[in-house]
């Protein structure tokens, strides 16, 4: 029960950290109906800005709190607003030309910069992992059992909950901004129809844009998370995470932010769980076989929309 | 790139600056961080090392070529004479359709003679040996994303298959290759269909990620299934080919001594040249006449309009097995080919970046291009050895040259269809009015 | 032969949701005649059709086609493609379904898929160049050249479906349907967007499929032009459930019909006609300037 329950917590990090990176995913599907290859990229970039960031403020684990609080807002908006402008770049660069064009073209462009953006980050930063030194420790033991066998406690580090916080905050603010702001709306109705979205006057390209820096920011906020919670980094990160990711956005209906937020719990639930109780090496199996299930049971995904087939 | 700011406001010096302005803004806040600062790892922590010229230097590169472009290619005038890539483009569609005929033929000389050839050395037949393989993989592929519209992402799953199942059928039992080519073949086919059963009822999309997952599933497999992959070690020591039991060997009943000529390792991969030659041209000689048979047709139906399919009788769903079965064939062959030829094979060599080498392969080719193929393989591979020197930045090159060509020609470089039966006169399709099989 | 029944559509109900598109609809259709289903916009008819093609299961109901060799088929418990191909009922698609990327010929080709397939060996045979798929392959174009040439398309048949004007792509829709080889056929809205003279032409095709091949045909359409002027049985439908049913003569007079539809398709007509003067005019007009 207690091994559950820390299993449960660490499953909802891992899970809060794919829910924002889907966002991205889901949000471009939604809008442009094409898989941003790139996407796993944009949060490898966030993550090494973010590092890059913590490294020039010299932030430690012996930085006190309100300090770190404070650095860490900075960093945060920083890595946001870089991995903004390269999510911007990438689409402006590798898809608006192709807009409207044959479909697989832009899903091999975004291939082309996913290569383009890994191996920009390996020449740049080096291909050696970057370890990062702890800087939010300690945490709360919230259950205690002692039997013959020991001690077991469950706790919850205070990663965890800046990374639960977070996420949780952050999907309201998104929420509220796509159902409540001009430019949220804008989004919808380039998702319905996009030429009638231009024919009243909305400035798709500029919608479609910020859809992209949207998706990158969140990517970036997920970047800066994963950096912390496993102090450990490389130009490869986005690749799995990437597929996960968009596997979350599939599974949770794509073009439903709850959805993809949704489906990047139960893939990271699915992941811990795997991990904890069967075998550490097929937890990517098991995520994606959980994929396959549902696209052949649920093909609209948890939270998607049934589609009546059109004859 | 070709539709940002509209080229006539931005001759203009003002809206000029204000563009380059902004692109200096961009590229500074790109390479200022990534390329400006180093995170470089020193005992107890990081430190950065700061590279501002190198940062600068690339902001510079990028602004300049903004302009260059801004007064080149977006300043021309509606109805200006075409650009130089207009000529070659033009020289492109007609080596394709209107000389095709010539073409075709005229490469298939030139591959039979390449290994005889005087400037021919062993590194030119190593490179051609890879690059056929690649044109086998991309003709396999083509099969399934060209001729019947299923977005594969993981097809390097079958390419896997039949390494693995060559070097082990031919490790445990001994079975010479010519045996083992067929097996492997009818075992990646095998699970071609397996993966493809799922995944029949999924649009283009979902399909598309649902086998990138099957590809990696089947690579961390690979890598786990220590006892009976090797894991990540691989499996070495995989029989090397012989010519029809005769192996290549120096001395007794070598190669050499029962031709009575004298060694020499070359021997070896000349007839690996040969062998994958043939495998290739066996693909392409089956896909061409299955494209003639109701089955071919039944796949370019499928990828046009799937319903229609249905309303007239058709079984999407074996339409959809086959493609994806004989698709994986051809990967399967091609997988115990790279088996044989490296004695080596290990999980790393069936990434996703294998996949989308293969898919970028069929896709800048022209979906459905037989030739098309050929050129992107020759281009895409080749390209990528004369970047060798590179090293580092090979495959950023190779990143940076998939978008601009995809960019340059959306629809690969073959982009019309040759009908597969005509009543008086052959006339090819338009690119613009085939399908790219959505799946609706 | 002519005027025995070949489909029977009994208690048909279609639902969706709380949605009931059809409701409760039986009627017949007889070999060797011209049946009209005919309504006003979003009565149900394309959902009837959708039904009797195995694209949606019926929630109720009853289809069953008749062959005159006395086989039955009941077509709601059918998988979708076997109902072209076992029960000899083939459609053709509102918004017209070709394959556009490729020519006509083979358009007509992939309808004649199933026989050459089992003329090709299921393939086999036919990659290796055995079996006498040649001879199936010829027979096939053969008929594909008999239907270009009663569809009037015999010069375009080397061109791309797609290039094809919009009449002539619906009387490529319906050639290749009947290639094929149907006892039944669907034809959704077969007129939709033809000028007065494709009308007449796609009348004739209609008029011959049915004497000379003896193929019972269903029909939806609006043009009434083409719904009185052929057909030899119409049934009504509005909010997906039957109004009438009766012969050309009957269903003019029905006052129930009128109310529903055909007084409300008159005005619109007059309205039609009126603004078509006036734009032809406009263009004389300008045209001379």
């Amino acid at each position: 029960m207690e091994y559950f329950v820390q299993q449960l917590i660490n499953g909802i990090t891992l899970g809060s950290i794919y829910g924002l990176i889907a966002i991205g995913y889901t949000m471009v599907y939604g809008i442009v109906g094409m898989i941003n290859f790139a996407h796993g990229d944009i949060f490898m970039v966030g993550s090494f800005v973010s590092l890059i960031a913590i490294t020039a403020l010299g932030l430690t684990a012996s930085t006190g709190l309100g300090l770190t609080i404070l650095a860490l807002i900075l960093v945060l908006i920083f890595a946001m607003l870089i991995a903004s402008v390269y999510g911007w770049t990438v689409e402006r660069i590798a898809y608006r030309p192709l807009r409207g064009s044959f479909r697989l073209a832009p899903l091999i462009t975004a291939i082309g910069m996913s290569i383009v953006l890994q191996n920009f980050v390996q020449i740049a930063q080096g291909a050696r992992v970057k370890p990062l030194q702890p800087i939010i420790q300690d945490g709360y033991t919230i259950m205690r059992r002692v039997d013959d066998q020991g001690e077991f406690l469950v706790q919850i580090s205070n990663m965890q909950i800046f990374i639960i916080v977070l996420t949780t905050l952050l999907m309201v603010v998104f929420s509220l901004i796509i159902a409540r702001t001009p430019l949220g709306r804008a989004q919808r109705a380039c998702e319905q129809d996009r030429k009638m979205a231009a024919l009243s006057g909305i400035n798709v390209d500029r919608t479609i844009s910020l859809t992209f820096v949207m998706g990158a920011a969140l990517a970036a906020v997920a970047g800066l998370m994963f950096l912390l919670y496993y102090g450990v980094i490389d130009f490869f990160i986005g690749f799995v995470a990437g597929v996960k990711a968009f596997t979350a956005a599939v599974l949770g209906g794509i073009g439903s932010l709850p959805g993809a937020m949704l489906g990047g719990m139960v893939i990271g639930l699915i992941e811990t769980f795997w991990s904890a109780y069967f075998s550490i090496e097929y937890k990517d199996v098991a995520a994606f076989a959980m994929l396959a299930l549902v696209l052949i049971f649920l093909p609209q995904g948890l939270l998607g929309k049934p589609e009546v087939e059109k004859v | 790139m070709a539709s940002a700011a509209s080229p006539a406001s931005a001759r203009r010096p003002a809206k000029l600056a204000a563009d380059l302005g902004v692109t200096a803004l961009l590229s500074l806040a790109i390479f200022g961080t990534m390329v400006g600062l180093r995170t470089e790892t020193i005992p107890g922590g990081l430190e950065l090392q700061p590279q501002w010229t190198s940062a600068l230097a690339l902001a510079a590169v990028a602004v300049v070529g903004r302009l260059v472009l801004h007064l080149t290619v977006w300043s021309r005038p509606e109805g200006a004479p075409p650009l130089l890539p207009m000529g070659v483009r033009a020289r492109v569609e007609q080596a394709a359709t209107g000389t095709g005929k010539v073409f075709g033929p005229a490469l298939l000389v030139f591959a039979l003679l390449l290994p005889f050839l005087p400037f021919t050395d062993r590194y030119i037949l190593d490179l051609s040996i890879l690059v056929l393989t690649y044109v086998m993989l991309g003709w396999g592929l083509n099969i399934v994303v060209g001729l019947a519209g299923l977005l594969d992402l993981g097809y390097v799953a079958f390419y896997a298959v039949g390494a693995y199942s060559y070097a082990l059928l031919a490790m445990h039992f001994g079975w010479s290759f010519w045996l083992c080519l067929p097996l492997a073949g009818i075992l990646a086919a095998f699970w071609g269909i397996i993966l493809g059963f799922p995944v029949l009822r999924l649009r283009g999309d979902y399909l598309a990620i649902v086998t990138l997952a099957f590809g990696e599933i089947i690579r961390i497999v690979l890598l786990n299934w220590y006892w009976f992959t090797g894991g990540p070690d691989g499996i070495s020591g995989i029989p090397r080919p012989s010519f029809f039991g005769i192996p290549f060997d120096r001395g007794e009943g070598g190669f050499a001594d029962t031709f009575g000529l004298d060694f020499s390792s070359m021997h070896r991969i000349i007839f690996l040249y040969f062998l994958i030659l043939a495998l290739a041209l066996l693909t392409n000689f089956v896909t061409m006449r299955l494209r003639r048979l109701p089955i071919g047709r039944a796949w370019e139906a499928l990828r046009e309009d799937e319903i229609a399919c249905r309303s007239l009788g058709l079984n999407t769903t074996s339409v959809k097995l086959t493609a994806f079965a004989t698709g994986a064939m051809f990967g399967g062959f091609a997988g115990a080919f790279f088996a044989t030829r490296q004695g080596f094979i290990s999980p790393e060599s069936f990434t996703f970046i294998e996949s989308a080498l293969i898919l970028a392969i069929v896709v800048l080719g022209g979906m459905g291009s037989q030739i098309g193929v050929v050129i992107a393989s020759v281009a895409l591979i080749g390209g990528f050895e004369v970047f060798r020197e590179a090293e580092d930045f090979r495959m950023l090159i190779f990143g940076v040259a998939m978008v601009l060509i995809m960019i340059w020609r959306p629809r690969g470089l073959i982009a019309t269809r040759e009908p597969s039966i005509f009543l008086r006169e052959k006339k090819s399709v338009s690119g613009a009015l085939v399908a790219q099989g959505e799946g609706h | 032969m002519a005027g025995d029944a070949l489909l029977e559509v009994e208690h048909l109900t279609m639902r969706f949701g709380g949605l009931t598109a059809v409701d409760d609809l039986s009627f017949v259709a007889r070999r060797g005649e011209i049946t009209a289903l005919i309504g006003p916009n979003g009565a149900g008819k394309t959902t009837v059709f959708n039904c009797l093609t195995g694209f949606y299961k019926p929630t109720v109901g009853r289809i069953t086609m008749h062959h005159e060799t006395g086989d039955t088929f009941l077509l709601e418990r059918m998988p979708d493609f076997q109902i072209p191909r076992e029960a000899k009922v083939a459609r053709t698609f509102q918004n017209i379904r070709l394959f556009g990327g490729m020519t006509v010929l083979e358009n007509l080709m992939v309808a004649q898929h199933n026989p050459l397939m089992r003329a090709s060996g299921f393939t086999f045979g036919g990659v290796l160049g055995i079996g006498g798929y040649r001879a199936a392959e010829r027979e096939a174009v053969e008929l594909a050249e008999y239907w270009l040439d009663k569809a009037g398309l015999m010069a375009r048949a080397d061109d791309a479906a797609g290039d094809l004007p919009y009449g002539d792509q619906r009387r490529l829709e319906i050639a290749r349907a009947m290639c094929t080889g149907p006892k039944l056929l669907c034809l959704d809205e077969p007129a939709a967007g033809l000028n007065p003279r494709e009308s007449e032409e796609l009348n004739r095709l209609l008029l011959f499929i049915r004497k000379e091949r003896d193929v019972g045909i269903l029909l939806i359409e609006h043009d009434m032009s083409v719904v009185m002027g052929i057909s030899d049985h119409i049934v009504v439908l509005d909010y997906g459930a039957k109004i009438a049913d009766g012969t050309p003569e009957q269903i003019r007079n029905d006052p129930k019909v009128i109310a529903a539809y055909l007084g409300v398709e008159d005005e619109e007509v007059e309205e039609v006609e009126h603004e078509i003067e006036e734009t032809a005019a406009a263009a004389g007009g300008e045209g001379t300037a």
